[in-house]
């Protein structure tokens, strides 16, 4: 199979679902605070689009809103993962077989037993729930992960003649790092930002639905789907929805992700087959 | 293979020391005293001190860490504050709803992807690998707790089959508790089996390209037999990674899923200690939960050395 067409289907569903998030900063059909009883509970149509929610809010605002909320809350946590594990990746590999490369991955490995859940209860036991929690948990978890990615990526690289060849001119281990090492893996990095980011959306979802994200009135998917479960005989409609929201995100993410693996790397594409 | 066994082993503790240590740390720095805030504003001070003594809150923090570390080694999880039980009888009753439900899903996911993984491997690139590899992509996709939600419309709300959630407890008999987890296993377990699906097939065809697989079909086995016989043992290493990776997914997943369902479980004594500021509960709860998840990941690496040989030299 081509790559084109994945990349495509990918780039257009999570091109639309940046959009609209981008476009609810601005503007939204109808504000997502204002409580309005007596047009609860309304159907799909007219005025509202995807109809309105228990309390009269219009779920397509709510969807919107919604997606800027997980958006950033992912998008975030990808930064701080790449933050911290990239340079610690960069210099376990560097520092190949010595001490702080064993130091970096034995880290690695104590983060990994902490899945972002547990982290994110951890926090929540400390500060009290917030969307940053949700944050820190996400972008903590996301660490490990892209340090292990880097250093094994830069390791097969540390053999290369071109990089001996800038030992030998005198470069140190930090500048042959940014100057050779990262702009060599910056595609594999791109492709596990994107992966990381959907897993990130779906790890908001989980952790504002057990009330561990996102706090009221802020919408957010995972919170709009608790509120729908005491509605499920009524409104399913109101469960549906939010969950379609983010697997349609994800899936754009993912087949983005796979796209651009292809697209990037030639011979990444070979070894996937 | 001992030898081997025995550096994981060592491993194991120093992890588990090392993650006791950070969970420790993480709780104490929360300010407040439990033993004040269980009795109130109006407590004289001697009582609020014979409760701290009571509940161990007293004395260094080395000696209080050493005093919870071997608690925990040996069963005692000290004293719950809200409840005012032992954490571990607490525990104990709620894990016996999250483990049956982790390990019934583990066991469903397996069960379902490791043939259809291998069933898309052997039409690869026809109409049935295609399909599988598209329902995968969307297996993937869908939060666990929302494929939850939508079971539950379908099977209690609609079809009626059976109800949407609660636990009558293995004191019923074993046939109603199996019951009342089947749907949230099924839950849990459609998204994991869709990963899993993905890595066997593809963990197969990379086996399929290799020398050894020529061999057999030189020799005269078909290409189904080929597989059956000889690639699917290779490709079981990176599914048993993934399996083991998956573990702290699944009891992540089966924490939030309890909610769904209204299970009495770890998930729900857990949320319910964090609005009560009942952290002992927490922290052995957090203990638990990340003991798993080591203990997991040791489990995974003798099983590499069982399928490998060759790993167990490393």
């Amino acid at each position: 199979m081509s790559a084109r067409p994945t990349l495509i289907a990918g780039g257009v569903l999570s091109g639309t679902v940046l959009a609209l998030a981008a476009l609810s900063l601005v503007w939204v059909p109808h504000d997502v605070t204002a409580l309005n009883i007596a047009e609860r509970l309304r159907p799909p149509g007219g005025a509202y689009l995807l109809g309105t929610d228990q309390l009269g809010r219009d779920m397509l605002s709510m969807l919107m809103v919604g997606a800027r909320s997980s958006i950033a809350v992912a998008l975030v946590a990808v930064g701080i993962g790449m933050g911290a594990g990239v340079p610690l990746g960069l210099m376990a590999a560097a520092a190949r077989g010595g001490w702080l490369d064993e130091i970096v991955m034995r880290m690695n490995d104590l983060i990994f037993a902490f899945p972002a859940l547990v982290i994110a209860i951890l926090i929540t036991a400390i500060l009290g729930p917030s969307a940053l929690n949700a944050i820190l948990a996400i972008g903590i978890f996301n660490i490990p992960v892209f340090a292990r990615v880097t250093r094994g990526a830069a390791l097969s690289l540390w053999t290369l003649d071109y990089i001996r060849a800038a030992e030998l001119a005198g470069k140190g281990r930090a500048r042959i790092s940014a100057e050779h090492v990262l702009p060599n893996i910056a595609n594999l990095l791109i492709v596990q930002a994107t992966i990381q980011f959907s897993l990130g959306i779906l790890a908001e979802a989980g952790l504002s639905y057990v009330g561990l994200g996102a706090q009221p009135p802020t919408p957010s998917w995972g919170r709009m789907l608790a509120e729908a479960q005491t509605m499920i005989y009524t409104a399913p409609r109101l469960a549906i929805l939010p969950g379609l929201a983010i697997v349609l995100t994800v899936l754009g993410l993912n087949l983005l992700g796979d796209g651009l693996r292809d697209a990037l790397d030639p011979r990444l594409r070979r070894a996937a087959r | 293979m001992l030898r081997y066994a025995l550096t994981r082993l060592l491993s194991l503790s120093l992890s588990l020391i090392a993650a006791s240590i950070a969970i420790f740390a993480a709780i104490e720095v929360i300010p407040g005293d439990p033993a004040a805030y269980m009795l109130g504003l109006n407590a004289a001070p001697e009582t609020v001190a014979a409760l701290r003594d009571e509940l161990g809150l007293s004395g260094s923090v080395w000696a209080r860490y050493l005093d919870w570390a071997s608690g925990l080694a040996t069963g005692d999880f000290g004293i719950s504050y809200t409840y005012r039980v032992p954490v571990a009888d607490l525990v104990a009753q709620r894990l016996a709803v999250s483990l049956p439900l982790a390990a019934y899903a583990l066991a469903l996911s397996t069960a379902i992807a490791l043939p259809v993984g291998l069933w898309a491997a052997a039409r690869r690139g026809r109409a049935a690998d295609l399909g599988i590899m598209a329902a995968t992509q969307l297996g993937i996709a869908v939060p666990n707790f929302w494929f939850a939600m939508l079971l539950v419309l379908v099977f209690a709300v609609k079809l009626r089959w059976v109800s949407a959630g609660g636990f009558p407890g293995w004191e019923a008999g074993l046939g109603p508790g199996i019951k009342a987890l089947t749907l949230p296993a099924v839950a849990l377990a459609l998204p994991q089996a869709a990963i899993l699906a993905r890595v066997m097939r593809s963990a197969l065809i990379e086996t399929l390209g290799q020398d050894y697989i020529r061999s057999a079909r030189a020799k005269g086995l078909s290409r189904a037999q080929a597989l059956r016989r000889h690639a699917f043992r290779n490709a079981l290493i990176p599914v048993l990674t993934i399996l083991g990776l998956q573990f702290s997914f699944l009891l992540a997943g089966a924490i939030i899923i309890e909610n769904v369902f209204f299970l009495p479980g770890l998930g729900r004594l857990i949320f319910q200690a964090i609005t009560q500021r009942d952290l002992i509960v927490v922290e052995s709860v957090v203990m638990l939960l990340v003991f798993a998840v080591i203990l997991v990941t040791f489990l995974v690496d003798l099983a590499y050395a069982a399928v490998d040989p060759r790993l167990r030299r490393r």
